[in-house]
């Protein structure tokens, strides 16, 4: 049947293996995608709203509620910003703490998201679940990586998922001694099967296709930046967290229930993994980046699927970095530092696994909130993801049969990994061909 | 008939999904972050539904519908009845599923200020939002029966996989009854209230969660939910001794699980507003 005339419309309920529930919108007209809308139905949880009026550490225990797989990312973004507010400097303990307890969210984050989420697609299964019956151990090794961040996230904060250990100023407690130690045997293990996965993952086939959007990145002065306050870009801008409004737009697209961000121009701009990899690589250890190297990639890659290798790579980093700290680790009994709350206006920020993740809080005398800004990686990259879509999907081919579109166009948006818990809830893929 | 005998006609391999509204995903991660236990269920019974670990089947009939999340808007509502409809039983898991969950703080507001809330948070184009919206996050059991319940915010994978293996023995999983205190008790922590004078919630607070908060030496913040047996009224009295403010205590019940009856009415009468 000749393309241009044929119309078609398939309709899928839900992306699956993405954190949270959105549709997609595809119209194709004559050969060529004339529409492509991420859809987000959020039903619109209101943390800026009812959060005013709040002390700070039961923000910081809110916050976390905003997302079941990376709650640390906003404790620890609010954490900064509230440190910054009230002038608190951290002590090298607290900071080595909050860096180990943020690599555990990282691992458990990266290794889940690769394994069970991202991988199947490169194989052709429909789910983490189907892949492990082919693929037993490497499923497993996965797993067992992802638990360990799990561990390191219990140790400070009693539990993987919203986590109580961090407060401002630092932590509730401080860990003994032979409970750090206890990891140490564990990430020296996990070290190899972290080499593993980059491996594996090399070997995966990597469909082409290029993204040519600005790449953001936070930036610290010595390591691979977690958290830091300098932003970069591909283009070669450099500026401080606190001046974001003057580089970064955030909206409500008609679409989403989701906010969106571009540059002030408008364009789309992709934070989260590939970017940080490509902006930072001269920040991993000598020995990270030959093993980047060897999977054959030649970075900066500009291919949307090396993610997944990213992914990898920080994720052995990371494990390499938490076991540094641990060997390193001394008991201290001051795990927090007292602050006067004061009225402020500051901004914070981390790497989230999938992205900057930037807060904003104004305060009144008390430290109570009177007004906060949250902007989650996820919203940073939904215009990419569109404009991503559209390209691969063309490069794909739009005379694939419809099913092997929706796959490539799902596979595509897993890429990013996207965390819509935060606002999202309901994907349809709809294609209309005219 | 009682559960017990219900539970006698469950399928020998029944068929399970997994259902998200409202809410951060993180309940459902206590299946997903086991994956080993997630694949040993696997082989136990058929994982229908569960789009975030894969399995896509809406609305398939089903022995049992696990749900997650708060009912937050009019698609979710029909959603939750079609859900219902395909569903012998229904376990909801979690704050928000239980009791609207930390979203359900809207249910303070009116309509007026909600409106100014949508249009602070979506400045432009805030139709699809208030069409979409409902004025309030509710707990799954406000539209629907529930037969089962599991609190926590998040709950936990041994609270999960506990009460799916006993419904699976043909046994209604059982409910926490006592409070935090009764963890910290057994396990000898050191009372925070006493030893530090730190506002810990413990006594009116369900037991489930090991006692996580006194152990790191912190006042436990409700995300259990109330406990059965809540003496209320001592415990708003000892915080008022503890010197905190009215405004304070008020924002301690309104929080993760604000809706819960015990929490709601009794900040409402003891607490001036
Ligand atoms: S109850 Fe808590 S952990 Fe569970 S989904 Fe709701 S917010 Fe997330
Ligand atoms: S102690 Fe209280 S706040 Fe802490 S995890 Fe347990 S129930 Fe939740």
């Amino acid at each position: 049947m000749n393309v241009e005339n044929r119309t078609t419309k398939i309709e899928v309920p839900i992306l699956a293996r993405v954190e949270g529930e959105g549709a997609l919108d595809l119209e194709i007209t004559a050969g060529k995608i004339t529409k492509c809308e991420l859809r987000i139905y959020e039903p619109p949880r209101y943390f800026e709203k009812f959060l005013e009026g709040r002390e700070p550490n039961e923000v910081i225990d809110a916050v976390a509620r905003i997302c079941g797989i990376c709650p640390l990312a906003y404790q620890a973004g609010f954490s900064n910003a509230y440190e910054a507010a009230f002038g608190v400097e951290l002590t090298p303990w607290i900071h080595d703490m909050r860096l180990l307890m943020f690599l555990g969210e990282w691992i458990e984050s990266h290794y889940l998201h690769t394994h069970l989420l991202a991988a199947p697609d490169f194989l052709n299964y429909r789910s983490g679940i189907e892949m492990a019956k082919d693929y037993p151990n490497e499923v497993l090794r996965g797993v067992r990586l992802q638990h360990l961040g799990n561990e390191i996230l219990k140790l400070l904060g009693g539990r993987s998922v919203h986590p109580n250990g961090m407060k401002v100023g630092g932590f509730y407690r401080a860990p003994r001694e032979e409970e750090v130690a206890v990891l140490i045997p564990k990430l020296e293990a996990a070290l190899k099967d972290a080499k593993d996965v980059v491996e594996w993952f090399s070997q995966l086939p990597f469909p082409d296709a290029e993204v040519p959007f600005k790449m953001v990145s936070l930036r610290h002065p010595t390591e691979y930046p977690v958290f830091a306050t300098e932003v970069i870009t591909s283009d070669g801008e450099t500026f401080n967290i606190n001046d974001y409004d003057e580089h970064f737009r955030e909206f409500h697209a008609r679409q989403s229930t989701a906010l969106h961000s571009t540059t002030i121009a408008g364009e789309p701009i992709l934070f989260g993994p590939l970017s940080r990899i490509n902006l930072n690589f001269d920040r991993l250890p000598p020995h990270i980046q030959e093993m980047a190297n060897a999977t054959g990639i030649k970075w900066p890659s500009r291919n949307m699927f090396h993610s997944i290798i990213a992914r990898s790579i920080e994720g052995y980093w990371a494990i390499e970095r938490a076991l540094e700290i641990c060997r390193n680790y001394t008991y201290t009994d001051k795990p927090a530092l007292e602050y006067t709350p004061k009225a402020a206006n500051a901004w914070g920020a981390v790497e989230a696994p999938r992205g900057i993740q930037i807060d904003h809080v104004q305060l009144d005398e008390r430290g109570y909130a009177t007004a906060i800004r949250i902007s989650a990686p996820t919203s940073q990259n939904l215009p990419c993801i569109e404009a991503n879509l559209r390209s691969s999907l063309e490069t794909f081919g739009l005379d694939k049969p419809d099913d092997e579109l929706r796959l490539h166009a799902e596979m595509v948006i897993r890429n990013y990994d996207p965390c819509i818990s935060c606002s999202a809830h309901f994907l349809t893929l709809n294609i209309t061909r005219q | 008939m009682s559960t017990p005998d219900k539970l006698i006609n469950f399928a020998k391999r029944p068929k399970i999904a997994v259902h998200k509204f409202s809410s951060c995903d993180g309940c459902q991660l206590a299946l997903i972050n086991d994956a080993v236990s997630l694949l040993e269920l696997a082989t136990m019974v058929d994982i229908v539904h569960f789009a975030e670990a894969g399995p896509l089947d809406e609305f398939a009939e089903v022995d049992l519908a696990i749900i997650e999340g708060s009912v937050n808007t009019h698609h979710d509502v029909h959603r939750i009845e079609m859900v219902r409809a395909k569903a012998k039983y229904v376990l909801s898991v979690g704050a928000c599923a239980l009791t609207g969950g930390i979203q359900a703080l809207r249910n303070f507001t009116d309509e007026k200020e909600l409106r100014h809330w949508q249009h602070d948070v979506y400045p432009e184009e805030t139709e699809v939002i208030i069409e979409g919206d409902l004025a309030t996050a509710k707990p799954i059991s406000a539209y629907v029966k529930v037969d089962f319940e599991l609190p926590g915010c998040p709950i936990n994978t041994g609270q999960i996989l506990r009460a799916i293996r006993q419904i699976l023995f043909g046994v209604e999983p059982e409910k926490n009854v006592d409070p935090v205190c009764t963890t910290c008790k057994h396990a000898g922590v050191t009372c925070v209230m006493v030893a530090k004078n730190e506002p810990c919630l413990g006594p009116v607070v369900a037991d489930g969660c090991d006692a996580i908060c006194p152990k790191l030496g912190r006042g436990c913040y409700g995300c259990y939910g109330p406990a059965k047996y809540a003496n209320m009224d001592a415990m708003i009295a000892k915080l008022k001794e503890m010197g905190l403010s009215d405004e304070q205590i008020k924002h301690k019940f309104h929080h993760i699980n604000s809706q819960a009856i015990t929490f709601h009415g009794v900040v409402a009468r003891t607490i001036s507003q």
